[in-house]
């Protein structure tokens, strides 16, 4: 899909926040110029090809109550294929990338309570026959994962 | 606003509200509540910082943000914070944590997201953050992500909240 500037300043706006009153997009829609119809036809049109992936929040993982690591494999090239499903079979699985390192698997976890973390990484290990390395977060000094459109 | 519809408001917001006119009432009719519980509940979570940003969530890579690395520092522990705080905004990164090193082989305390639209615009990039956090003597590796598995929200802590 090719974006206008319209798309882009309608997706840099959406990025910062989307007010909590009854008509949102119409709210958007008057800052910007636009009518809610036209706000509505473009954010659907960049949901559906990907562009746009979900409306709603980002999490607060701890606050929320919840366990999170991220953790990384060391998976033999030949086996990639059935480790990474056998890893992204985990509901508490959210994001697994392959990286260029002897370190090749990147995944997080995210549990319902802090405990879980190591059980599920546990059992991960069982399931793959392989080692599972926890990155846990010990400091954070930045998190913004708003992208210029 | 009731726990079960509580419950299956954050449902909702893990998985991402409808894209229509009043996504608040479409929602609050799906979970037994009114528009004004799912506004008031979702200004609730906001404000005690269980969720932040509520908006939209964008595919970084769709952008044309398709080269995307994570890259690690060896930063001597005294100094890990300023560090952390120095990379933290600088252009290019969206992400920088501490997390624990791994022995010899994993040396690297600092962690990074550095995300360019091809592999040399990251490389610059890193260079750059490198030279002007006076960080160009610190041991660093670039692990760029060759595929992407699965990206979905993460579920945590749902029950809880």
């Amino acid at each position: 899909m090719e974006l206008d500037a319209t798309d882009r300043a309608l997706l840099n706006r959406l990025q910062d926040g989307i007010p909590l009153v009854d008509r949102p997009f119409a709210a958007v829609g008057e800052e910007l110029g636009l009518s809610e119809d036209a706000v509505l036809a473009r954010v659907a049109a960049m949901k559906g090809a990907g562009v746009l992936s979900r409306f709603g929040p980002m999490f607060h993982a701890e606050r929320m109550g919840g366990g999170l690591t991220l953790a990384a494999m060391a998976v033999p090239a030949e086996d990639f294929d059935r480790v990474a499903g056998q890893v992204n079979a985990f509901p508490e699985v959210a994001h697994n990338y392959a990286r260029e390192h002897a370190l090749n698997m990147w995944f997080v976890v995210a549990t319902e309570t802090p405990e879980r973390v190591a059980a599920v990484c546990a059992a991960i290990e069982e399931r793959t026959g392989l080692p599972v390395y926890p990155f846990p977060k010990l400091a954070e000094y930045y998190l913004n994962l708003r992208f210029k459109a | 606003m009731e726990l079960i519809a509580r419950e299956r408001l954050l449902g909702w917001l893990r998985r991402g509200l409808p894209l229509v006119d009043r996504p608040y009432r479409a929602v609050a009719e799906d979970i037994g509540a009114t528009e004004d519980d799912v506004i008031a509940e979702i200004a609730r979570l906001t404000e005690t910082g269980a969720v932040s940003r509520f908006g939209v969530i964008v595919d970084h890579q769709a952008l044309g943000y398709t080269s995307n690395a994570m890259v690690v520092w060896d930063i001597p522990d005294d100094v890990v914070d300023a560090a952390g705080e120095r990379l933290a905004g600088c252009r290019g990164v969206s992400l920088c944590y501490q997390r624990p090193r791994r022995g010899a082989e994993w040396p690297y305390n600092l962690f990074t997201m550095i995300h360019g639209r091809d592999p040399d615009e990251v490389a610059r990039c890193v260079e750059a953050l490198a030279e002007s956090c006076g960080l160009t003597g610190v041991r660093r590796e670039l692990l760029f992500t060759v595929r992407r598995f699965k990206q979905t929200a993460p579920c945590y802590g749902a029950r809880r909240a």
